[in-house]
């Protein structure tokens, strides 16, 4: 056992010390690597803080459904209870005609023309408010159809149409995201593979010589799964450093945007998750590049005799 | 015991480098392989080491019958046999030491005996302090010896060497066959496949005579016991 581990972490300094003698060539294949990770992970931190600066928007997606004049009071509450029973709808408010008028004549500034109405012309209103993991198109799309079919129902307006387009536009770019992760992270395995590819090419004889003398397929195979796992995860620093110090020179002007917009907005960097979930993807990929290459270029070496 | 049993070897380029062949070679016996190039010499090594797998006939070593080993066991049986080339097939890259200590890295040996059986196996071969040079640093004579400290530091059962004296003088010849006659005295089989007959001649081992991949005799032989067809 021990004796297995000592070759491990043999196996590993080997590596290291391989790539660190063609550093040039090692730096141009991390930098591919850190490249192709950098990308998702900026495109993640983007679609992130777009909704951490957005944040206040989904609770201002708002239902308000206009009654008809003659629509009773009592059966406006009655309508309202039923709303508020409904999965998906956080609150129901319930502005009666009266309190709406109340309310115009206070802040409208036409109180006096107001008052030259012989009756009040507006009418009981509900602001429906969304649960917040209810808020997508489709969920209000069928609140609105729920609460259109009632016949005391004249008008239902949902607000800040832009918010969904806006929410939709996120979810595109999530998926863009997932898109451009899974063609970069295709990407990243070929050039893994294709870099262990031409060094198992260029240790054939070194490869001969260790089955000869007894090497299991394992020992043969775990340098090269090393040095996948080191390209992966020296690419997945860079990706990190690159984004990082992207982060960096963004901030201050990100935040100067925000403060003339009147938000104390700050951008977000990578944080614990993201790094973590790029320095594993990076050694998952290295380890999995590697080993499709030694799966598929080992078995034809075999030693001459 | 090492057994072949009407063994044919016929390549994908249509030439029988075996036919038929029959022989035996007991447990710590030491045999000369010979005849000329093409005879079909290399082939039985190749086979013994499973380089290659035989057309026909079945090939036996120490009671495993190698057509039935599996290919993940390959290389544990390979452990058992040490192997030495007219080309030593050394690691340029690697240090005298490195080289030596393969066989024993890719068993798992802890590194304190790796040290200890690195230094016995180049003390056998009278290499001991040339532990750190490369092999290019070597005399041609002194990196054959590092090939044959590489194939006896694990303690194999089987010896095979394939004219390992191809390369070498007359007196460094006769010196590295003496090292293999001391393995074999240690209780290894050790078999040797050479065109070198004056080296033969001067050890009176048996002989396997080889010519068109057929047994031609096994003259020599030591003891009764020790011939070769059964």
């Amino acid at each position: 056992m021990r004796g297995y581990l000592t070759h491990h972490a043999q196996s590993l300094l080997g590596s290291i010390g391989r790539l660190a003698r063609t550093p040039f060539a090692t730096a141009l294949t991390v930098l591919v690597i850190g490249l192709a990770l950098a990308l998702p992970l900026a495109l993640g931190l983007f679609v992130s803080n777009a909704m951490i600066a957005t944040g206040g928007f989904t609770g201002a997606v708002d239902v308000s459904v206009y009654f008809k004049p003659d629509v009773a009071m009592s059966r406006v509450q009655q309508l309202a209870h039923s709303a508020r029973e409904r999965a998906g709808v956080s609150a129901v408010q319930v502005i009666s005609a009266d309190e709406a008028l109340q309310e115009f004549r206070q802040y409208s500034g036409f109180g006096t023309a107001l008052q030259a109405l012989g009756s009040n012309p507006l009418p009981n209103v509900l602001h429906v408010r969304p649960a917040a993991d209810a808020a997508a198109a489709s969920d209000l799309d069928a609140l609105e159809h729920y609460l259109s079919a009632w016949p005391e129902v004249d008008l239902v307006q949902v607000d800040s149409e832009w918010v969904l387009r806006f929410n939709a536009i996120l979810d595109l770019l999530r998926r863009v995201l997932g898109i451009a992760a899974i063609l970069l992270g295709a990407g990243v395995l070929a050039v893994i593979g294709n870099t262990i590819r031409l060094e198992i090419q260029g240790r054939r004889t070194e490869i001969e010589v260790v089955r000869l003398v007894g090497g299991s397929s394992g020992f043969v195979r775990r340098p090269f799964l090393y040095t996948g796992m080191l390209y992966g995860l020296g690419g997945a620093v860079l990706a990190w450093g690159m984004v990082a110090t992207a982060v960096a020179v963004l901030r201050a002007p990100v935040a100067g945007l925000a403060r003339l917009y009147g938000s104390s907005y700050s951008l977000r960097g990578a944080g614990l998750r993201e790094v973590g979930l790029v320095i594993g993807a990076g050694l998952i990929l290295g380890w999995l590049g590697a080993w499709l290459a030694a799966a598929r270029h080992l078995r034809g070496i075999e030693p001459r005799a | 015991m090492i057994l072949f049993e009407r063994v044919t070897k016929r390549y994908p380029n249509g030439r029988e480098a075996l036919r038929a062949a029959t022989f035996s070679i007991d447990r710590g016996e030491m045999v000369f392989l010979t005849g000329r190039s093409g005879a079909g010499k290399s082939t039985v090594l190749k086979l013994i080491a499973m380089l290659e797998r035989p057309t026909r006939g079945t090939v036996l070593v120490n009671g495993q019958n190698l057509a039935a080993l599996k290919s993940r066991h390959l290389p544990a049986y390979r452990r058992t046999l040490g192997v030495v080339f007219q080309e030593h097939r050394l690691l340029a890259d690697r240090p005298v030491f490195d080289n030596v200590a393969l066989p024993l890295v890719v068993a798992g040996a802890h590194s304190s005996e790796l040290d200890k059986r690195v230094r016995a196996a180049l003390d056998q071969v009278g290499l001991l302090g040339k532990e750190r040079m490369l092999p290019n640093e070597l005399s041609v004579g002194e990196q054959q010896r590092v090939g044959i400290a590489r194939a006896v530091v694990a303690k194999p059962s089987v010896l095979i060497a394939d004219e390992p004296t191809g390369n070498l003088d007359p007196a460094l010849s006769l010196e590295v066959m003496k090292l293999f006659k001391r393995f074999q005295d240690v209780g290894v089989t050790v078999i040797i496949a050479t065109h070198d007959l004056h080296v033969v001649h001067e050890f009176g081992q048996r002989r396997i005579v080889l010519e068109d991949g057929q047994v031609q005799g096994n003259g020599d032989a030591p003891l009764p016991s020790m011939t070769a067809t059964r």
